[in-house]
């Protein structure tokens, strides 16, 4: 666990712009993560959540506008540095290694930050060293008998659980899963808030989700998106009774 | 979509083979493979035998980036060829035993690897592919024109073969095999280490899924250009034994065409196997040795034919085919004895 300084600035993005050909897809965005809090992206299909998700994890590079991860600048710096700075992410569509099996994933993710993935003269038994906490990362999201099926064999609810405990092998201070229960059962989605509550104690957390079940029972904060820009923030009870909000997006949501 | 991640049940997939093979059937295939190429020149005109165990290391060597890493490098003629070059030299003006001009061509090979690999690796597809090809064009329009140093387009002639005054190795190509052959099944061992390495597994990560490497805090580019230097420098190997064997370097090595072959050889056998690459290099210098001495004339047409029937009908390959039944094959027998 990672000491928490309450007030402390996690995330932090200055006028953050991204305009694809005109296209401003996200536009003078001013976001504040608070350290530790679990802070919601909501808005409607095109928005710009998975957008600002790829700015901040390096994957897009802004337009304009500026991006901190705990007063450091990574303005435009590649994923794996982002990455290595403890920022880790998932992703909303699942995106993993289709011949290996969830074990080997697990491991892989493990070695990510140290120079051991550079020992091409050692035996990849080495990466199995850490057994009882890839066992452990594999037990927390219910993939322990699959443990050694190729994951492309796997359903797509496990595929979703395994994308989170490969965020989980990270150990990250800040967490931005996108969209962690896309596609899932209503008892998946249970089981997936009850995990994300838990791995978030200590943690910062960004996440984005439509489902507002989701969001009402995980954030502490929400963002609105709309058009790509900030819409509203608060709150989940002040953001959902905000009447642009309501008109935006909840209203076809939640008060169908 | 609506089930739950635990009770729904896992689609098997077409595509993915889900048993992996057993230990003991990796030491039976080991030792054949070991029988087979210390028996090799007992059947085998023993030059013909050096040419497929140096193909061989060659498209194994290949396969470490077409099979591994996702990369197609149409200019590995550039490793071969300049280690062959390199060798030659060292060999000729130095005399210091075989094995050590060859591991100098290696050498060689990596350094020159390092910068074209470095460009290369920005890129990935066809581009990577382009590239490649480009800077290998440049090695050979290099070797070309520098004939004061590579004899032009006659080559290097009269290489020796100096190993420590032993004259049967020397003078014999039965013998030299055996005094070669260590040094291209270290270079198997070092391609089979290092697609087994903790290296090797981020290598197939960044194949299946180069962003989600990164987002797992990779430096792909970093790992592409290792691998990229260390298959150059097995290439190097292959390519210093096959100089030393023919006591001649022709521009060939360097040619594009070089490049292609040991693509098909890779492809032949079946990429991302490993082992397949060998399967492609005997297969094809056998063709091509047996067209020859009958006198043929057509003969890249004939291979070219098996190569299209090949891929036509295995796609995976021919070593690639043979894994895959086999795997099925005890996938079933598992499953049924549950």
């Amino acid at each position: 666990m990672f000491a928490v300084t309450p007030g402390r600035v996690a995330v932090r993005t200055r006028a953050l712009t991204k305009v694809f050909r005109g296209f401003r897809a996200v536009d003078a965005v001013d976001l504040e993560v608070r350290e530790g809090s679990v802070h919601a992206l909501v808005g409607p299909n095109g928005a710009g959540k998975t957008t600002l998700f790829n700015l901040l994890t390096g994957f897009l590079s802004p337009t304009s506008g500026a991006i901190t991860v705990f007063d450091e600048d990574v303005t435009g710096k590649p994923p794996e540095q982002v990455a290595r700075r403890g920022v880790a992410r998932s992703f909303q569509i699942t995106s993993l290694f289709e011949t290996l099996t969830s074990r080997e994933h697990v491991e892989l993710a493990l070695q990510g930050h140290g120079r051991q993935g550079f020992r091409f003269w050692r035996s990849e038994k080495l990466l199995g060293r850490n057994r009882a906490r890839v066992d452990e990362l594999l037990a927390q999201v219910g993939l322990t008998s699959l443990a050694d099926k190729q994951v492309g064999l796997l359903a797509y609810g496990q595929k979703r659980a395994l994308e989170l405990s490969l965020v989980l092998a990270l150990d990250p201070p800040v967490m931005l899963l996108d969209e962690p229960t896309a596609g899932m059962g209503i008892e998946d989605v249970d089981r997936t808030i009850e995990l994300v509550r838990r791995i978030s104690a200590g943690r910062t957390v960004v996440f984005v989700d439509h489902n507002m079940h989701v969001v009402g029972s995980l954030a502490d904060r929400v963002t609105v998106l709309q058009q790509g820009r900030v819409l509203a923030e608060g709150g989940y009870d002040e953001v959902r009774n905000d009447e642009r909000v309501i008109t935006a997006y909840l209203g076809e949501a939640d008060h169908a | 979509m609506t089930q739950s991640a635990i009770t729904e049940a896992p689609v098997a997939g077409p595509d993915v083979p889900v048993a992996r093979r057993s230990p003991r059937l990796r030491w039976i295939l080991l030792a054949v493979g070991l029988v087979a190429a210390l028996a090799l020149p007992w059947f085998v005109y023993p030059p013909v035998a050096m040419d497929i165990v140096a193909m061989a290391l060659f498209a194994i060597a290949l396969d470490i980036l077409l099979g591994y890493t996702g990369l197609l490098s149409f200019g590995h003629a550039a490793f071969w060829g300049s280690s062959a070059y390199v060798t030659a030299l060292i060999a000729t003006h130095y005399g210091v035993p075989f094995p050590v001009a060859v591991l100098g061509g290696a050498v060689f090979a990596m350094i020159l690897a390092l910068p074209i690999g470095y460009v290369s690796v920005r890129r990935s597809g066809i581009y990577f592919a382009m590239v490649t090809l480009a800077f290998a064009q440049m090695v050979y329009f290099i070797g070309y024109q520098w004939s004061d140093l590579t004899g032009g387009e006659n080559g290097l002639q009269g290489v020796p073969r100096s190993f420590f005054g032993i004259e049967l190795v020397e003078t014999e190509s039965f013998y030299f095999y055996y005094a070669a052959l260590p040094i291209l099944l270290f270079g198997m061992w070092a391609a089979w280490r290092i697609v087994h390495s903790p290296f090797g597994r981020v290598l197939v990560s960044i194949r299946d899924n180069s962003q989600r490497a990164r987002a797992l805090g990779y430096e792909v580019e970093k790992y592409k250009v290792i691998a990229f230097v260390l298959s150059a420098g097995l290439t190097g190997l292959a390519g210093g034994v096959f100089a030393i064997s023919h006591g001649f370097v022709a521009l060939t090595e360097l040619h594009w065409t070089t490049s292609g072959d040991v693509v098909l050889m890779t492809v032949l056998g079946g990429i991302g196997t490993l082992w397949g690459g060998a399967v492609g290099a005997f297969l094809t210098v056998m063709l091509a040795d047996y067209l020859a001495s009958s006198g043929f004339h057509g003969i890249d047409l004939v291979t070219g034919s098996v190569f299209v029937i090949v891929v036509l009908l295995f796609r995976r390959g021919v070593w690639g085919t043979v894994r895959h039944r086999w795997m099925v094959h005890r996938q079933r027998r598992l499953s049924s004895r549950r």
